[in-house]
């Protein structure tokens, strides 16, 4: 199915999340994940079902003001 | 001490982490301010170039308390959704709250801020509210459970000093125990020791240290001038007049009488 993942449409085959975040290249980075505008903590991935057109947003630090 | 919510801290003086030429020179303008609190974002993270990571190890290297903040978020849902993010990934329930209402001026949507204020401290954030200088956001952000504010020195980045002088004066009169943090518009030292003169109780620098041509040599000046500041409110400054005062004692003045 496709998702958008940070704003780029995006091919997976994972069902649920913590699945995608491996798949797509995300496996051992310090990231924080919201689907459709909420927030999923790290503990509710795997339990976290996405579906066609999802929007997926991976953030990670970056510097800031 | 500066106390902030559960925590004090030594220096009065934290650094954005933005825009320094390298991560080497961020490195070494924070240990030149000794500063204590940095602050940081969090940014869409690509797969393969994981720079969120290196960053966040430069941090970790450097030891020192880190203030996530919700820069970019126009609307209460957005930066809500991002403060809980940051405090997955950063592990603080410190948030540097940002609603930006208005492009020109980054102005912060105060009425949106306030939202977002109530719903965070409702849920165990400990928030530090980018906002104006106007009083009854300030009283209605202390409403929501903040227990320290940042008010602006001028627009982000635009270097132009404490720009409401009579406002900023007023709101830390109107509340002498609440910690008063100045962020944001501040460009040389000179602006940040007045800060700290006028009574606030520390100051955040960003862009003036980052876009300085040394701004390893800038954050050290930074340091000195919060010094200075903190120095002379403790040692009471003298009013302002409008006409002058001889210093020298005029009994004993020759050709006088």
């Amino acid at each position: 199915m496709k998702i958008l993942v940070n704003g780029a449409w995006r091919e997976t085959q994972a069902a649920e999340l913590e699945r995608a975040l491996t798949e797509l290249g995300y496996g051992a980075s310090v990231v924080s994940t919201a689907v459709n505008g909420e927030f999923i903590a790290a503990a509710q991935r795997t339990r976290t079902l996405l579906a066609e057109g999802d929007r997926l947003e991976v953030l990670s630090p970056m510097q800031g003001g | 001490m500066l106390q902030l919510y559960q925590t004090q801290v030594r220096s009065h003086l934290m650094l954005g982490t933005a825009r320094y030429p390298s991560p080497a020179v961020l490195a070494d303008a924070v240990r030149a301010a000794r500063a204590e609190v940095v602050t940081v974002s969090l940014r869409r993270e690509s797969a393969g170039e994981r720079a969120g990571q290196a960053f966040w190890a430069l941090i970790r290297e450097l030891g020192v308390r880190v203030l996530p903040n919700t820069a970019g978020c126009h609307s209460v849902k957005e930066a809500v959704t991002t403060a809980h993010m940051a405090r997955e990934v950063f592990g603080t329930s410190w948030i540097k709250l940002e609603v930006i209402g208005e492009e020109d001026t980054l102005q912060p949507d105060v009425f949106g801020l306030v939202d977002a204020a109530r719903s965070l401290c409702a849920e165990g954030f400990e928030v530090f509210p980018y906002t104006t200088e106007d009083l009854v956001v300030a009283e209605r952000l202390l409403a929501a459970g903040c227990r320290v504010l940042m008010p602006w020195g001028a627009p982000i980045g635009s270097g132009r000093g404490l720009n409401n002088l009579f406002g900023l004066k007023a709101l830390r009169a109107h509340f002498p125990e609440v910690p008063l943090v100045i962020d944001a518009g501040l460009g040389v030292p000179s602006h940040a020791a007045q800060a700290l003169e006028l009574g606030f109780d520390a100051v955040l620098i960003n862009t003036a240290v980052a876009q300085a041509r040394d701004p390893v040599q800038m954050a050290g000046a930074f340091a000195q001038a919060v010094e200075a500041g903190l120095a002379a409110r403790a040692a009471g400054p003298i009013e302002a007049r409008d006409f002058a005062v001889p210093s020298t004692p005029l009994p004993g003045t020759a050709f006088r009488g």
